[in-house]
């Protein structure tokens, strides 16, 4: 455990942590000079283009690409099979989730296509559109077969089996289970009970997946431009797949077109895209289009959960008991697997709350759908949906204010280290302070009589909160234990160059959400530099220190610790040679402003660029003994807690037209601790970013789907996604509890936007509803359902 | 394929091309061109990415094909940098980090740029409507509206006076 560094202690020249520096990535994106991958044009280089399953479910009799192959600059047709003799299935399951299971997958399909919009055949063109205008001339001979689209019948004696060798449709089931419920139920003075559908929803990135993959037979090596967040992780993955040592891999990722999780996927179009390459020997690209990306990006969300609490006299919650199910498509997703939303859901239900009874049990079941997978606060929007929603049936069953009955609930600030019913550690949170945040800034008394006077003119607005937790800086117990090559440390690497100047390579990458920038705000403080000196690296396997990449919040936690202490390092280092120099003791001098200085009177001895001229052009003139590593690496892996949990608390102010079931957003709120903030600006920009993309869940998104299991939604038309007309200005507020884990003290802000708005969404249109004995419980709360609930239009 | 011969002036340079009938104005631009500013994204005039300006007035550059261009005037997010058109309104984005993955920006400003040419004083939910067409999933549009906001507060203040 540490002591924390204290920003405000360091206000002095380069003292950049904890403040709004903008990032360095932006210049260029504003001026539309960024780099993505459908930016880059090698020579020689070819498209791909996949022909995609018409059939939920099909037996694949035979692929004829005869007549494709007539087209000028159709180049060829690959079929499964083909890619199967150089690239190795995989298998998606984590063996500490115990039981699971799943069916090899391959980059294309040898016998059976298995969802609407899979990838059954390859056609390489010299441009993306002759690759398509091949695809339409490709004859593939279907058998459909009957598809599992219900999951609530999957597990059915009479449904088929999507893979006869696993016996039956079921990926993953797990109890977690504490206290004695039945017990508590028992002694109930209160139960509320209450069935939540949090809907099938997917990313949306505005860049489409995107790769580009160049295989050189002369050096047998393969560089691999990749719109990706795990540029080491996919490295892992080509190199194992298509049986190649890592170091003849490269992956590098530029800048990413928006992420939030779709990235970090092993996808079989991409491995397939990589696969040819090294067939082929050239270049191929596979940039996905809109309509593609909706049927063969991983999907998520799609739960139906059964909820219970009990409550006592005196308005405690005693227990709550829930029961999840997921379908989550015909594979597990490689590597993180299917089950971990699942997972997360019973890991966090109920997180906030002091209390001690709990059972949650998740069924994860396979279905001829898109595959589901981890997307942006993995599980947290549907365990946070399901405990506000009971948590506010529950103030409503007692005749309680939900604040109120929130406060009574909520465990207490002292009340750390403890773990949870759930079996979650927690090392330090700040539910009760984050709550009395957000009263300071809604004025919660003044939206009560707003509402009632409305009221009274026949407009009903409501208010709803939702108490969340985070998961954050995860350590291996998420992925590692479980036997996946995903890594939850990560390295920095910091180098003083001749003039001064310090480049830091991360392992932890950028997709927009400031990675870059926070890593060089903490290394321009930790070396001593002015921040426009140092560039940052992050996004090439070849020339950044190995490390996971971004996922689960652990960009500023993880990376920024690292590259924390590697800047601290490259100082000391730079010290000892300047000691030399300059005939000081090294705990004499610092460096300020890229000044070697004397510590005690700031005094300016030298500048740091004199003394890397001499290191690097006169190193003779030094002792001969002297080291004068000017370039030094740390890694940082978090030791003592599984994860670092973050709070906070969220309220949405909304208006619900009850004729047209329309909802109108008029204030949104967040209060949430990160831990130690580096740039409140970024951290602000993430819960906004992160909010919408919640709201955009719970109104608006929605991936439907047939009964035969046909995916409705093929355009942006079909699926709504929040624009700018209909959001809210939002607020954030902050308490800071820094993790004792790290130096910085950094924890993610990333997802708690999201895990937190589809809750206080829901909680408000049903506080507006409340007088009309109506209520909506499944996402998105549409207009027809709405009009469902209010009994204006039949269900 | 048939080809139709085109002349036209993009970002004050005339250019002369075959393009295919088929092709759009976002294809032509990033991959005759090699104008790579403008981002393809949806292909079916939703998300906005590919906002160009076409003969002065904003457009979806998929959903305008390219051989229908001979003797337009075409200028793109890399020509209204170069000129410095948007100079103020790039850098209220920089300030107020109006951009995260910077993928909807280019189409995002050059909305943002027509608003504030017809509009001196547009009011936040003026500014909301009028980008109601570029979708951006990273910044929730309020960062947006906020540097638009600025970028008109600014130049009311610098300008000529009415």
């Amino acid at each position: 455990m540490n002591e924390n560094i204290d920003p405000r202690a360091l206000d002095r020249p380069n003292s950049y942590i904890g403040k709004s520096v903008p990032r360095p990535n932006l210049p260029k994106l504003v001026e539309g000079r960024g780099q993505f991958v459908d930016d880059v044009v090698l020579p020689r280089m070819v498209h791909v283009a996949f022909v995609r399953s018409p059939h939920a479910h099909a037996k694949i009799n035979a692929i004829n690409g005869a007549e494709a192959l007539k087209i000028p600059g159709v180049l060829r047709i690959v079929t499964g099979r083909e890619l199967a003799a150089i690239c190795d299935p995989w298998v998606a399951v984590l063996v500490h989730l115990a039981g699971m299971k799943s069916a090899p997958q391959y980059p294309l399909p040898l016998e059976r296509a298995t969802w609407h919009g899979e990838a059954v055949a390859a056609v390489v063109a010299e441009s993306r559109a002759l690759a398509e205008d091949g695809i339409a001339k490709v004859d593939v001979d279907y058998d459909p077969l009957p598809a599992v689209a219900d999951m609530e019948t999957a597990l059915a004696p009479t449904t088929p089996l999507i893979h006869a060798e696993l016996g039956d449709n079921l990926c993953f089931q797990r109890t977690n289970e504490s206290g004695d419920v039945t017990a508590a139920f028992k002694a109930a003075h209160k139960i509320v009970e209450a069935t939540f559908h949090t809907g099938r929803h997917t990313g949306v990135t505005l860049e489409p997946r995107s790769i580009l993959a160049d295989y050189n037979k002369g050096s047998g090596k393969l560089v691999v431009h990749h719109s990706t967040q795990a540029p080491h992780m996919m490295q892992g993955v080509f190199a194992k797949h298509l049986r190649m040592p890592e170091g003849d891999v490269r992956v590098i990722c530029v800048d990413v077109g928006g992420s939030y999780g779709i990235k970090v996927h092993v996808y079989p179009d991409e491995v397939a895209t990589v696969a040819i390459a090294k067939l082929m020997g050239r270049p191929v690209k596979f940039i996905a289009d809109r309509l593609e990306s909706f049927g063969s990006d991983i999907h998520a969300r799609d739960h139906r959960i059964n909820g219970k609490m009990a409550v006592d006299a005196e308005g405690r919650i005693t227990a709550i008991d829930i029961d999840d199910l997921t379908g989550i498509g015909p594979y597990s997703v490689y590597p993180r697997t299917s089950a971990v939303e699942g997972n997360q859901v019973i890991n966090l239900v109920g997180g906030p709350y002091d209390f001690a009874n709990y059972r949650a049990k998740t069924t994860v079941v396979l279905q001829n759908k898109t595959p589901t997978c981890q997307y942006r606060a993995v599980g947290h929007p549907i365990a946070t949906t399901v405990t506000e929603g009971l948590v506010d049936l529950a103030a409503e069953a007692l005749g309680m204010d939900p604040i109120a009955f929130r406060l009574k609930n909520l465990m207490r600030d002292d009340s750390y280290p403890r773990t949870s019913p759930a079996g979650m550690k927690f090392e330090g949170l700040s539910h009760i302070k984050s709550l009395g945040r957000l009263m300071d800034m809604i004025d919660y008394p003044l939206l009560r009589s707003e509402q009632d006077a409305m009221r009274a003119q026949g407009i009903y607005r409501g208010i709803g909160f939702a108490a969340f937790i985070e998961l954050t800086n995860p350590s291996p117990f998420m992925y590692g234990i479980g036997g996946a090559r995903i890594s939850a440390q990560d390295g920095c690497t910091v180098r003083i160059d001749p003039d001064g100047s310090v480049v830091a390579a991360t392992g932890v990458t950028e997709q927009g959400q400031g990675t870059e920038g926070i890593i060089r705000q903490i290394v321009a403080e930790a070396v001593g530099v002015p921040i426009h000196t140092v560039r940052v690296v992050t996004g090439d396997t070849q020339t950044t220190p190995y490390g996971g990449g971004t996922w689960a919040c652990r960009g500023a936690g993880i990376g920024g610790e690292a590259a924390l202490q590697a800047g601290i390092a490259t100082r000391a280092a730079a010290l000892r040679v300047a000691s030399a120099m300059l005939q000081a003791s090294a705990g004499t001098l610092d460096i300020v402003n890229g000044n070697i200085v004397d510590r005690a009177t700031g005094a300016v001895r030298m500048p740091l660029a004199e003394l890397t001229r001499i290191v690097y052009f006169r190193g003779d003139t030094l002792p001969p003994d002297l080291p004068r590593e000017l370039m030094q690496t740390r890694h940082f892996i978090t030791k003592e807690f599984p994860f670092a949990f973050t709070n906070g608390i969220q309220a949405s102010w909304l208006e619900v037209d009850v004729e047209t079931g329309l909802v109108k957003l008029l204030k949104h709120w967040v209060v949430e601790d990160c831990g130690r903030i580096i740039n409140p600006q970024l951290v602000d920009e993430q819960v906004r970013g992160g909010v919408v993309q919640g709201i955009g869940g719970a109104l608006y998104e929605h991936c439907a789907y047939s009964p035969e299991g046909q995916l409705l939604v093929g355009s942006m038309a079909d699926y709504l996604v929040p624009m700018a007309a209909e959001m809210p200005d939002i607020e954030v507020g902050h308490i800071e509890t820094p993790t004792r884990e790290s130096l910085l003290g950094a924890k993610g802000a990333g997802e708690a936007g999201t895990a937190g708005a589809p809750a206080a969404i829901m909680n408000a249109i049903n506080d507006a509803l409340r007088p009309l004995k109506a209520q909506v419980l499944a996402q998105p709360f549409s207009p027809e359902r709405i009009l469902q609930a209010l009994g204006k239009v039949p269900t | 394929m048939t080809t139709n011969s085109i002349t036209l002036t993009v970002n004050g340079d005339q250019v002369r091309r075959d393009v295919p009938a088929r092709q759009h104005l976002i294809d032509f631009l990033r991959l005759d061109l090699g104008l790579m500013g403008s981002h393809v994204a949806c292909e079916h005039g939703v998300c906005g990415a590919c906002t160009v300006r076409l003969d002065g007035a904003i457009v979806r550059g998929c959903l305008v094909l390219a051989a229908s261009l001979h003797g337009s005037t075409v200028e793109t997010i890399e020509g209204v940098s170069d000129s410095g058109e948007i100079r103020d309104l790039q850098d209220a984005f920089i300030a107020r980090n109006a951009a995260q993955c910077g993928y909807c920006t280019p189409g995002m400003l050059m909305t943002a740029a027509d608003l504030l040419k017809s509009n001196a004083t547009p009011t936040r939910a003026e500014i909301r409507e009028h980008i109601s067409g570029n979708y951006c999933r990273c910044t929730g549009y309020q960062a947006i509206v906020d540097a638009v906001e600025t970028t008109a507060h600014k130049r009311r203040s610098s300008g000529p006076k009415p």
